[in-house]
């Protein structure tokens, strides 16, 4: 008979991961320690939390849409329909060891409150948002003085789930303001590949589509 | 009542309920006065029985086994016709071959609970001890003793772990139940439509309910059956009353409005003139046909009582602490009667305990009722949970 804990052993390496990843969910990866306790949260249909649970991460996610929660639970994952506004404030300090933001920064509402939950309750947080520094949307504006779209943030104005856009530096200010270490500082270009890694910040912040950031608790 | 009036309500003939309480149109395991049932109450229950339907095959290692748990007035007929009403079995949509919770793949238990009328031990049985009906004399039970009736089967059957235990309502409360009391032989939990306690709204329909069936004259303080009768009226009143709570007023305006029954006109009498009127008649005289006054007391009354928080020192969180188990909650959001918050509360102790748990909030305006019904979000979610578990526990691929 197999034990529970044998299945459960076995269920770690099991699920099958897609054969592409995108850029940022690969480097997010790389940015956690394997044997880790992972929350994701915003996680939709659950790719990155596959790519972590075949890296031996116990992985768990909270995601708003109905068809993503069944798609993941269709994968096997453990995730729990949810808003991050609104239930990240149930879950217990120090419940993990990473919480991951994957490009749901600028759909919440309150992104300072939900960064201060993410590192209340993980040891750690990763958060990955798109740059609207970058110089297609400054030139978008300028030039036709319209609210940016591009390939990653095609919704118009006024039907888009993104309501708190910010770029590189406004996100390293708040960072800042909020005292939160930043361990790992990444800018990815349009294919999701890194930018040169001893760029200054305005570099980044002009030319980066994405921003990555691992970060930690107190500066202090 | 005089011996002469026993002797004549004896000879008649037994109604059909009775019947089955005794002697049930199913299987039957039988524990004698060595292996009694320990109530919460304090009284040991021996002997008794325990009726249960099986569905399927238990494979060689024992691991492909799943334990449905019915709700209040449901019984062990999942999915096979109901002896006493022709039809078909109440979950029949979701268990069977090739559905989500697919016969040809596990292999499914449901029994009756103990204090139920379909053959489990319970008040309308006969009480070994006096050769008489049980009626009030039956000791009050519990949910966690309906649980551990149903260990003790689940023993009987040579099964040692649970694949999944499922269950809606009620069931999900015994759903809970299990994994918090046997978390080691629960590889899966599905509980749905549930709450880890029963609010005081709740209990305070299930009173309106007991008292409808004891303020019947029929009823004669439980002994109903010693005149060859039932309390109809009563019982018809508690499962109308009850029925609203499992709709949702959405769902019954779509379903009936406020049209009128085969007439034009208001009769301007309390006939039924409304067609919600005469289907809450009906759904009241139809359960009286098939369940019995007594049981209906004895199961509000367990479900009353359950609180798991309760029972683990008012913090719900050390009901899972540290369960291996694999969760998924579902809720609806037309269910008032079990709100999707008392399914976030169980969701966020289970996240406290470290367990491993989904949950998803089925949108429909069915009401409470949604869980019996074919919703196909909600039969989506019970095969995709299924057999992602079935992956991990190592059961053999989908045949189809």
């Amino acid at each position: 008979m197999v034990t529970q804990s044998q299945a459960l052993q076995s269920a770690a390496t099991a699920p099958e991961a897609p054969k592409v990843y995108r850029g940022d969910h690969l480097l997010v990866a790389q940015m956690v320690e394997p044997g880790s306790r992972v929350l994701d949260v915003g996680c939709g249909e659950g790719d990155l939390l596959r790519l972590l649970e075949s890296r031996g991460v116990d992985g768990r996610g909270i995601e708003i849409s109905r068809e993503g929660v069944n798609h993941c639970v269709a994968k096997g994952l453990a995730v729990i329909q949810g808003d991050a506004d609104t239930d990240l404030v149930n879950y217990p300090d120090d419940a993990f060891d990473y919480v991951i933001l994957s490009q749901t920064l600028q759909a919440t509402r309150q992104p300072r409150v939900v960064l201060e939950h993410l590192l209340r309750i993980g040891r750690r947080a990763i958060v990955s948002f798109p740059n609207f520094g970058n110089w297609r949307m400054r030139l978008q504006l300028l030039l036709k003085g319209q609210m940016p779209r591009t390939e990653h943030l095609p919704a118009t104005w006024y039907d888009t789930a993104n309501i708190h856009f910010c770029t590189i530096k406004d996100f390293v200010q708040l960072c800042d303001e909020i005292n939160v270490k930043m361990e790992r500082a990444v800018a990815l270009d349009r294919s999701g590949r890194p930018l040169r890694f001893n760029a200054p910040w305005w570099f980044w912040n002009l030319f980066g589509e994405q921003g990555v950031f691992l970060l930690s608790r107190g500066k202090r | 009542m005089s011996d002469s009036a026993l002797e004549a309500g004896k000879r008649a003939p037994a109604p059909h309920y009775a019947r089955e309480a005794d002697r049930p149109t199913s299987l039957v395991a039988e524990f004698g006065s060595d292996t009694p049932l320990r109530l919460d109450c304090g009284v040991d229950l021996a002997p008794f029985q325990i009726a249960y339907q099986t569905y399927g095959r238990l494979n060689a290692d024992g691991t492909n086994a799943v334990l449905i748990c019915h709700a209040l007035t449901g019984d062990q007929h999942v999915a096979n016709v109901h002896p006493v009403t022709g039809k078909p079995g109440w979950w029949e949509t979701l268990v069977g071959p090739g559905k989500p919770i697919d016969t040809e793949r596990y292999f499914v238990v449901c029994s009756n609970v103990v204090g139920g009328c379909l053959g489990s031990t319970g008040p309308s049985s006969t009480n070994p001890a006096t050769g008489r009906l049980w009626g009030l004399d039956f000791p009050v039970i519990t949910i966690p003793d309906m649980v551990r009736a149903q260990a003790m089967l689940i023993d009987r059957l040579g099964i040692e772990t649970l694949f999944a235990a499922v269950g809606g309502s009620m069931g999900g409360m015994q759903v809970l139940q299990w994994a918090s009391a046997y978390p080691q032989r629960v590889f899966s939990a599905l509980p749905i439509a549930c709450a880890p306690r029963h609010s005081a709204q709740n209990i305070a329909f299930h009173e309106v309910g007991r008292q409808a069936v004891m303020a019947d004259p029929d009823w004669h303080n439980g002994r109903y059956f010693e005149h060859g009768i039932k309390p109809h009226r009563g019982l018809g009143v508690a499962r109308m009353a009850a029925h609203i709570t499992y709709l949702s007023d959405a769902a019954l305006h779509r379903k009936f409005g406020r049209r009128l029954q085969d007439r034009e006109v208001p009769t301007f009498s309390f006939d039924a003139d409304f067609e919600v009127e005469s289907y809450l008649r009906h759904q009241g005289s139809s359960f009286v046909e098939r369940f019995d006054a007594n049981s209906y007391l004895y199961l509000t009354r367990a479900m009353d009582y359950f609180d798991l928080a309760a029972d683990h020192g008012g913090a719900l969180a050390s009901a899972f602490r540290g369960t291996d188990t694999r969760f998924c909650v579902v809720s609806f959001t037309s269910d008032w009667l079990f709100p999707t918050s008392e399914s976030r509360t169980v969701v966020h102790a289970l996240n406290a305990g470290g367990a491993r748990v989904s949950f998803a909030e089925i949108e429909t305006d069915r009401g409470h009722d949604a869980f019996l019904l074919e919703v196909p979000e909600f039969f989506d979610i019970v095969r995709a949970f299924l057999q992602s578990a079935a992956k991990t526990r190592g059961l053999p691929a989908e045949t189809r």
